[in-house]
């Protein structure tokens, strides 16, 4: 097989495999919603109409209303950003932090990178949601810090995976050349190993940004999320699990708009796996 | 075998020590003092000098950092700041819920995961493979609260087949396990979708190794094959990250009590977030780390001993 670019590599994989196209699609159309959810949303998503009270699905509430009469649907629409500004932003968050930092151990090596191992064990041993409640729990709610909640437990798991690629091109020639002709660690992280190792971290990227929406949904869900009435998924179907008897649409829609995008994003990732993956290729 | 074990075991220590250190400082870095959080804004300042000495708060933080430590390791976590009663105890109360409720989540995936893995692996690129790829994507994006409600709502509330609500008379087995199945199947079907990815994978790993075309070669039937050549090398990928399941079910568990209003540990944290009990919380989320830590010390003893190829170095 001919070397071919990474670039090249990814228009083939969303050409063949048609699952991580089903997922591309998918999640272009999360942001449209994200992003115009004021145009296309029929309704106010805060304004209260105590008149319409649990009031079930309907041609006027394709979704129903909740326990203040507020849409749904509209609700829903205007759900999807905080959803994917926070999946988006935690995980950026996690690799701005965790990719210097994994690199560092994985190039120097020796006592560094057993500080650096020492560091994620430390941080991998809290599940994911645990480390955000707590976090989130000091810090008070807010959308910047739910951002760094899930961006700090997201970090160790970043930082793991780019010590792993750093340590496989730290041996490789073309780094031996450039400390030949005198480049700095920094330099060469930076401008040696970083880019050939960003593709591979941007395809875990996707499959973080699934889970920083799960756990963004569960910690909204437990009631850290948001300040309401800003409407997010999590603290939608919590507060409709009151009526779990009476009125279950309260709960089951956000939860089909949170399953929709984590499954979305999985799709993608999935595929994009095969790639990083090369004996499961072609 | 022994002597790796305990070997293990001391690595493991600096690290448990570091996280119980890691907690405790962030936890004294809430805004006023744990104190403070937990009488909230409009306490006067004496009843909040008055919490702080009998709680012992008011002392330098080395000195309670050191006492801290002293009693984490007699097993004594402190006092509640709302209840005043003693964690450990409360701790022990709701530890066998939540223990019930993960071994028996992955109890489950376990059962289910496996053999559509191998199944999803043998028939690969047909029918069976497609279904089970799309299903095992279905439940990895699934958060386990929204199945918990879907499920609850479904059995529980539609079909009244199990209880809505609790965890059931624990000194009663058939209670104890009336109570378990759904939220156990709520993290069970999270843990299937996970297992069986990963077998599937490591299988069709296996199955292009030279040994199995060598045990095909030499004209052992197809099942022969697959149940002793292909499969048992297959698992031992999948044991080494059951510890990180583990780690995952420890996370659902929050939520899935939190749903069935189980009384474990995850419902612990959740309430003591909520009445900003800091000293309780931050006993909880030792607890938890110190299962974690504990699961995966097993996992690697476990798979030191079906992979004979480890070196108890």
């Amino acid at each position: 097989m001919p070397p071919i670019s990474q670039r090249e590599l990814l228009i083939k994989t969303f050409r063949k495999n048609k699952t991580s196209a089903v997922g591309l699609v998918m999640s272009f159309l999360l942001i449209l919603i994200a992003l115009f959810s004021p145009l296309i949303s029929p309704y106010n998503p805060v304004e209260q109409d105590m008149t319409l009270m649990h009031a079930p699905p309907s041609w006027a509430h394709p979704f129903g209303t909740d326990s203040y009469g507020r849409d749904q649907f509209s609700r829903i629409l205007w759900g999807a950003r905080v959803s994917l500004v926070v999946g988006v932003l935690s995980v950026l968050f996690a690799m701005v932090v965790g990719i210097p930092l994994g690199m560092l151990g994985g190039y120097k090596g020796g006592r560094i990178d057993n500080l650096v191992l020492r560091f994620i064990d430390i941080f991998m041993s809290f599940p994911i949601v645990i480390l955000g409640l707590l976090v989130l729990a000091i810090m008070g709610p807010g959308l910047m810090k739910i951002v760094i909640a899930i961006g700090v437990a997201l970090t160790p798991r970043i930082a793991r995976l780019a010590r792993g690629s750093a340590l496989a091109l730290r041996g490789k020639e073309f780094i031996e050349a450039a400390r030949a002709v005198g480049q700095g660690d920094a330099k060469i992280m930076f401008i040696h190993i970083l880019p050939n190792i960003f593709g591979e971290l941007l395809v875990m990227g996707t499959l973080w940004v699934a889970t920083a929406i799960i756990v963004e949904a569960s910690l909204s869900f437990i009631g850290l999320g948001v300040r309401p009435p800003t409407p997010s998924w999590g603290a939608m179907i919590r507060d409709g699990l009151d009526q779990l008897t009476n009125a279950p649409w309260l709960s089951i829609f956000p939860g089909v708009a949170i399953f929709f995008s984590v499954f979305s994003f999985n799709l993608i990732a999935d595929g994009l796996r095969d790639i990083s993956d090369p004996k499961l290729r072609g | 075998m022994i002597k790796y074990t305990i070997r293990r075991m001391i690595l493991v220590l600096p690290t448990l020590w570091a996280v119980v250190t890691f907690v405790f400082f962030l936890i004294r870095v809430v805004p006023g003092g744990p104190a403070v959080a937990a009488l909230g804004s409009y306490a006067t300042a004496e009843s909040i000098r008055e919490l702080e000495k009998k709680m012992g708060l008011d002392r330098p933080i080395l000195v309670q950092y050191g006492s801290f430590l002293k009693d984490l390791c007699r097993g004594d976590l402190g006092k509640s700041l709302i209840t005043n009663k003693p964690i450990s105890s409360e701790i022990r109360k709701a530890l066998p819920y939540t223990l019930d409720l993960t071994l028996g989540g992955m109890l489950i995936g376990i059962v289910l995961g496996v053999p559509i893995g191998i199944m999803t692996a043998l028939k690969r690129n047909q029918a069976p493979d497609y279904i089970g790829r799309i299903l095992s994507l279905v439940g990895i994006s699934m958060p386990e609260f929204y199945l918990g409600i879907l499920l609850m709502y479904l059995f529980a509330i539609k079909l009244n087949l199990f209880p809505v609500l609790g965890g059931g008379n624990f000194n009663v087995l058939s209670s104890r396990l009336y109570y378990l199945v759904l939220p156990a199947f709520t993290l069970g079907i999270i843990m299937t979708a996970f297992i069986s990815r990963m077998v599937r994978s490591s299988m069709l790993n296996v199955l292009r190794e030279d040994y199995v075309r060598t045990a095909k070669a030499k004209g052992l039937r197809e099942r022969v094959v697959i149940y002793k050549h292909a499969l048992r090398n297959a698992l031992i990928p999948t044991v080494t990250v059951i510890g990180i399941y583990m780690s995952i079910l420890m996370g659902g568990s929050v939520l899935t009590e939190i749903i069935f209003s189980r009384p474990g540990l995850g419902k612990m944290m959740v309430f003591a977030v909520k009445d900003r009990d800091y000293i309780a919380l931050q006993s909880v989320i030792i607890v938890f780390s110190a299962f974690v830590f504990l699961f995966n010390l097993l996992t690697d003893i476990l798979y030191s001993i079906i992979d004979p190829r480890i070196e108890y170095r």
